[in-house]
């Protein structure tokens, strides 16, 4: 069995004293591509940003490549995509600025980006498929391409865990698309992915381990399942509201 | 023209030009993070600390810094914990940072005009030592706001994702707050504790409108304001007005500039090209 990536043992989260999470166990190993699936409000998004230390555990703990979270300090290992771009106080930076943040964690703050820097932004850029818009103002994009933008910032740091909140959510196809590719492109030269998401779409052949988080409990852990009732049509169209009411039958054990 | 051969309007002419370049180097951060009127509000801090230096016989802009950083080191704590509550605490340092300073000035000798220099700006007394200060300062201020425009860019855009790629979130945004801090003291000679924001963010907001880019946006919003302190002292020294006022009436008639040209040049364009509507996005859902 490879190393663990990333640990939770009992953990718990409360916002304001309302318990989020109680009681996760989960452990990623390294070349596994991990699931978080779950309705709106189970805890999903808290579980991920828990193991980026966003989030502070009010009980239990968490192990990244072997170090205590307290002790880690090798970010660099790590690439993380936000559910979406901030809308920051609108001035504007171009697609290019902002994947080479992706590049900080391994430079640093002080040095000033050199060539290697720009080899990789131009890497992550070409395997997101946003290489001709790298001059673009990121509002001008659709939501697709700045999910995009933000795939391609955690991939110029050429990370070894991508930790991903929700990336398919409101994104058009070819976008999913794109996604899915970069995705397993990053998955054969190794890497390790933790992501949360709604529905699996184009993006479910490269899964290798589902986890369901109900209610702030894991209550599964194994294979993808199944998708239930109409979601197993081919020609599903997902338009149920994504409100806090929870898909029949599927997350239920 | 031949105003300029007086060493102190040549002194006024500097320090303006300095400060013109170096608040909208900061002035872009915080208007990154929405925190256009960060400055105002450590304006009205730094006024305690002039009242304060007046009444101790102290060098009110020396204690002005003092102030005016543990006031901007206090609303970066209020803003770093986030809490609805941030908003009335700022209320609360802006006005009793004013009040403070009112009191303090009418508690010493100081006379109303005094007080007037600080709320208003007086580039044209200006002292050679002051000008080191301002050159000093400014100098210090434009290197580091430059060279560490990555990190500080990362920190304003996406404080979040700033924290996951490990930088010291805590240690830039405290620096940005001590920036602003003496951003806000040197810019208080020339244009007054009341006019300093529309310095760090007018250029900004008028650069912002036809850069496509951070950077692009940063370099546009120095010469601008290192274009409105040289013109504004210019008209000041010709029309005989207020120059920090007249500096910051340049700026905002810049802005109006480009927002009108830019608005005229943008509906010209549509006319001239009718019919090209943007391809929509392929539907994800059937929606009834």
């Amino acid at each position: 069995m490879s190393a663990p990536v990333i640990t939770v043992e009992h953990g718990a989260v409360g916002y304001d004293g309302r318990p989020v999470l109680r009681d996760v166990s989960l452990t990623v190993t390294a070349g596994e591509v991990v699931a978080v699936l779950g309705a709106n409000g189970s805890g999903k998004s808290t579980l991920i940003r828990a193991v980026l230390g966003l989030v502070p555990l009010s009980a239990g703990s968490i192990t990244l490549f072997d170090r205590p979270l307290r002790q880690f300090r090798q970010w660099r290992r790590i690439g993380y995509v936000p559910q979406r771009l901030g809308a920051g106080g609108g001035v504007p930076a171009t697609v290019r600025e902002v994947v080479a943040s992706g590049r900080l964690a391994r430079r640093g703050v002080l040095r000033p980006p050199g060539r290697a820097d720009r080899a990789a932004v131009d890497a992550a850029l070409l395997s997101v498929g946003l290489a001709d818009r790298a001059g673009d103002p990121v509002s001008t994009l659709s939501g697709g391409q700045q999910q995009r933008t933000l795939i391609a910032r955690a991939l110029a740091g050429r990370p070894e865990l991508l930790i991903l909140d929700e990336p398919t959510a409101g994104v058009d196809a070819a976008s999913q698309e794109a996604f899915a590719g970069a995705l397993r492109d990053f998955v054969a030269d190794g890497g390790t992915v933790l992501l949360v998401a709604h529905e699996l779409g184009p993006l479910r052949p490269v899964i290798s381990r589902a986890v369901v988080v109900h209610q702030g409990g894991i209550c599964h852990d194994g294979a993808v399942p199944d998708p239930a009732g109409h979601h197993a049509e081919p020609d599903h169209d997902h338009v149920h509201p994504h409100g806090p009411d929870e898909p029949a039958g599927l997350w239920s054990n | 023209m031949e105003l300029f051969q007086y060493p102190y309007m040549q002194r006024a002419l500097i320090g303006a030009l300095v400060i013109g370049l170096a608040a909208p180097a900061l002035g872009i951060y915080l208007v990154q993070r929405r925190l256009a009127l960060i400055g105002d509000g450590v304006g009205h801090v730094a006024l305690t600390g002039v009242g304060a230096g007046l009444l101790l016989n102290r060098s009110p802009v020396l204690v002005a810094v003092i102030a005016a950083t543990i006031g901007a080191i206090a609303i970066e704590l209020v803003r770093a914990r986030g809490r609805t509550s941030g908003d009335l605490a700022l209320a609360l340092l802006f006005y009793g940072g004013i009040a403070g300073g009112v009191l303090l000035v009418g508690l010493s000798d100081a006379t109303s005009a005094n007080l007037n220099a600080y709320l208003f700006g007086s580039l044209t007394t200006i002292s050679p030592g002051d000008l080191t200060t301002i050159v000093v300062l400014g100098a210090a201020l434009l290197v580091t706001m430059i060279a560490l425009r990555p990190a500080l860019f990362a920190v304003s855009h996406d404080e979040e994702y700033a924290r996951v790629s490990g930088l010291p979130v805590r240690t830039l945004n405290l620096m940005i707050a001590v920036a602003t801090a003496v951003t806000v003291t040197i810019a208080m000679r020339a244009v007054g504790v009341l006019l300093i924001s529309a310095l760090m963010v007018v250029p900004v907001a008028t650069a912002q409108q036809v850069t496509r880019g951070f950077r692009s946006t940063m370099t546009a919003a120095m010469a601008l304001g290192f274009f409105a302190a040289g013109a504004g002292v210019w008209v000041a020294a010709t029309a005989d007005t207020a120059p920090g006022a007249s500096v910051v009436l340049v700026a905002i008639a810049c802005f109006l500039v480009v927002a009108v040209t830019g608005g005229i040049w943008r509906a010209l364009r549509r006319r001239a090209t009718p019919a090209a509507a943007p391809a929509p996005e392929p539907h994800e859902v059937v929606l009834g």
